[in-house]
């Protein structure tokens, strides 16, 4: 049954919600929130941006009437997936003194069952990133794991693209080929609205037996793939990653980051949409009279000042310093320290930046002064 | 006052969340300085605390928070755990006042260590400024628990005043010895407090006693120190990849999970704190990295 494809008609959507709940799952999928699409509790397929698509571009983003009733119609908003395998804000643990003793008390919160609907190519890819971060080393962050265990994964290739993606570049979409339980694609021909399904593990096949489906013709198969095509040709941004760790790291003085400090506000905007930035910081705090102590991990950024404090000022106090760290991070370091680059294209950072900073047109400055340099020398 | 708990020999206690910090007592403190001040742990389930020269922990005090502190002591008794701190922060300033039968939580040990084993068989020499020192000296107390299996041994030491020097009745102690040579400066000091050396701590690489291309150099301090130590050390003919430096960078876990200490492509709490030269070079002295 795994790799095979079958349709499932428009309105057996929701009989595969309910028998995601029936199973003990907490389904969480797009859903509008003050106008933007964001991921959320959903119970019914109603929930859905049903008839919504988004509009994106550096700094830019804003909900359309499609005229259509596409349940998928749009790509990535604000939030991503990463909300719920490593959540903003964790207690790890508590701690108890008294007289002379200390105690403490890991967290032992239950942890939810997720089913997330309508995963796309790129933020499986960023799944798979953070997998490498909190799992794959010589220690494992019990927290993301126990989270990651769990879920049931709907993947939805993409059959349009957004204004600022670009994970053809990335290499991480637009069809989702590994990695979910089942994965969607949408088609809507005239009046036919209907799913092409691909099924990715026996957990999927298991659900689906419990919803209506109908083998998928040859036909089918093609509409689906020549949409998510399509998509793939329409990539709002594109980022040269050629030797990119190399040219990076030989460019760590380059004029450049002076020039994008000027525009960059330091507000953590794009580290907190990035659907693969993993850093955190804790908190401690106690009750009135001592006698407990709570231990909170919260998400953190590298753009703000504190990030870098020791004792005598922070390591990283200029602006052009902190997006440098980001972007070399992103693009370059992280290819050291996970093998992977912990980019995957999806655009956030340049929608989310309020003054539309671009990933891709920073690196392509880079890129094109370091050329126009060469063939000056050349000349 | 000195309050002794005896801890007993059993198995290393595990804990199998690396953020859950395990209790430990104070058993003594000894104050090296006006604001520093050397702490020795025992756990209070009396299980052991192995550890190698050089890695670290995070020391949690209740309710206030986390700082990482390298272990100071020696690495043959691990049933005593040792640290030396310096009172400069939030968490570091309310630690130095603890008193003996007070807890504090501890994760660890964590990160590289310097190369004592390898280093066998070469001439040793180590550079510390100020309170790099307390790094240093489990892999000087390696290093004369095994001092046979080593050439000659150079300890050069550099602080800002004579106050200001930690291990004070140690350094004496080595120095005493005949088969290491112990070198002590310090930045500034009124005449009748100090017959010794004065000036930077690199004033002292050029007598140190060593064959530069049979020498491993371990060097702690302050950057801008280590920067000043690399380039007498690179004079006298060492090549990058026989020193050994130990960074220092903001952590939150230890683990390689929060990101603060990334040094480059490098992550201070686990690829560091000690890094052989020649692997970061590249990115050492650059400004803001």
């Amino acid at each position: 049954m795994i790799g095979e494809q079958v349709l499932i008609e428009r309105q057996d959507i929701q009989k595969l919600l309910d028998v995601l709940h029936q199973k003990g799952y907490e389904t969480v999928g797009p859903t509008i929130r003050e106008g933007a699409i964001v991921y959320d509790q959903i119970a019914s397929v109603e929930e859905l941006p049903i008839g919504w698509t988004d509009e994106q571009d550096g700094g830019t983003y804003r909900l359309k009437r499609r005229n259509d009733q596409a349940l998928f119609g749009y790509v990535v908003g604000p939030y991503s997936w990463k909300k719920f395998l490593h959540p903003p804000v964790l207690s790890l643990w508590k701690a108890k003194k008294s007289g002379k003793s200390l105690e403490i008390i890991p967290n032992s919160d239950e942890i939810p069952q997720y089913a997330f609907i309508g995963v796309r190519s790129c933020e499986l890819h960023a799944i798979f990133i953070q997998d490498r971060v909190f799992t794959n080393g010589k220690f494992t962050d019990p927290h993301y794991q126990a989270r990651r265990q769990k879920i049931f994964i709907i993947a939805v290739n993409c059959v349009q693209a957004g204004g600022t993606c670009f994970c053809v570049s990335m290499k991480t979409g637009p069809k989702a080929t590994v990695g979910f339980d089942l994965a969607l694609t949408e088609i809507i021909d005239g009046q036919r609205h209907y799913f092409v399904v691909e099924v990715g593990t026996e957990k999927g096949a298991e659900i689906l037996q419990k919803v209506p489906t109908k083998p998928a013709q040859p036909s089918d198969k093609k509409s689906a793939d020549e949409r998510v095509a399509q998509a793939a040709q329409r990539m709002g941004r594109q980022l040269d990653t050629t030797d990119i760790k190399e040219l990076l790291y030989r460019n760590l003085e380059h004029p450049r980051w002076d020039e994008v400090a000027t525009r960059c506000l330091t507000c953590a905007n794009c580290t907190m949409v990035c659907p693969t930035c993993f850093c955190t910081t804790v908190e401690d705090v106690t009750d009135l009279i001592g006698a407990e102590a709570e231990r909170v991990r919260r998400w953190d950024s590298c753009f703000t000042l504190d990030f870098s404090y020791v004792h005598g000022g922070s390591v990283r106090a200029s602006v052009k310093s902190r997006y440098r760290q980001w972007l070399t991070h992103k693009l370059a370091s992280w290819i050291d320290q996970f093998g992977t680059s912990g980019c995957v294209g999806c655009g956030r950072c340049i929608t989310w930046c309020p003054v539309g900073i671009d990933i891709t047109e920073e690196v392509r400055a880079i890129r094109q002064s370091e050329s126009a340099q060469l063939s000056e020398r050349r000349g | 006052m000195v309050v002794t708990l005896k801890p007993q020999q059993i198995p290393v206690a595990v804990s199998t969340d690396p953020m859950v910090p395990v209790p430990y007592r104070l058993l003594r403190v000894r104050r090296e300085t006006s604001d520093t001040f050397t702490f020795e742990f025992g756990s209070v389930d009396g299980s052991r605390f192995p550890f190698a020269p050089g890695q670290f922990n995070m020391l949690y005090l209740f309710g206030v928070g986390e700082v990482p502190i390298s272990i100071s002591g020696d690495p043959e008794r691990p049933e005593i755990l040792v640290h030396t701190v310096r009172a400069v922060g939030t968490v570091t300033t309310p630690f130095c006042k603890l008193k003996p039968g007070d807890i504090i939580g501890v994760r660890g040990p964590f990160g590289s260590s310097w190369p004592v084993v390898e280093a066998a068989g070469n001439d040793v020499v180590i550079v510390a400024g100020g309170v790099g020192l307390a790094p240093l000296r489990p892999a000087i107390y390696h290093i004369l628990n095994h001092r046979g299996e080593y050439g000659r041994v150079a300890v050069l030491y550099g602080a800002r005043s004579p106050g200001d020097m930690l291990y004070k009745k140690e350094l004496a102690e080595w120095r005493g010895r005949f088969d290491v040579q112990v070198e002590v400066t310090v930045d500034a000091a009124k005449p009748d407090e100090w017959q010794g050396n004065v000036g930077v701590v690199t004033t002292l690489i050029p007598r140190a006693h060593f064959d530069p291309h049979h020498v491993t150099a371990l060097v702690c301090g302050p950057e801008i120190m280590m920067r000043f130590t690399i380039l007498e050390l690179q004079k006298r003919g060492l090549r990058d990849d026989q020193i050994y430096i130990s960074m220092e960078r903001n952590m939150k876990c230890a683990i390689g999970f929060c990101g603060h200490c990334q040094y480059g492509p490098n992550f201070v709490c686990k690829d560091g704190p000690v890094f052989r030269f020649d692997r970061v070079k590249e990115i050492f002295g650059k400004r803001e990295i």
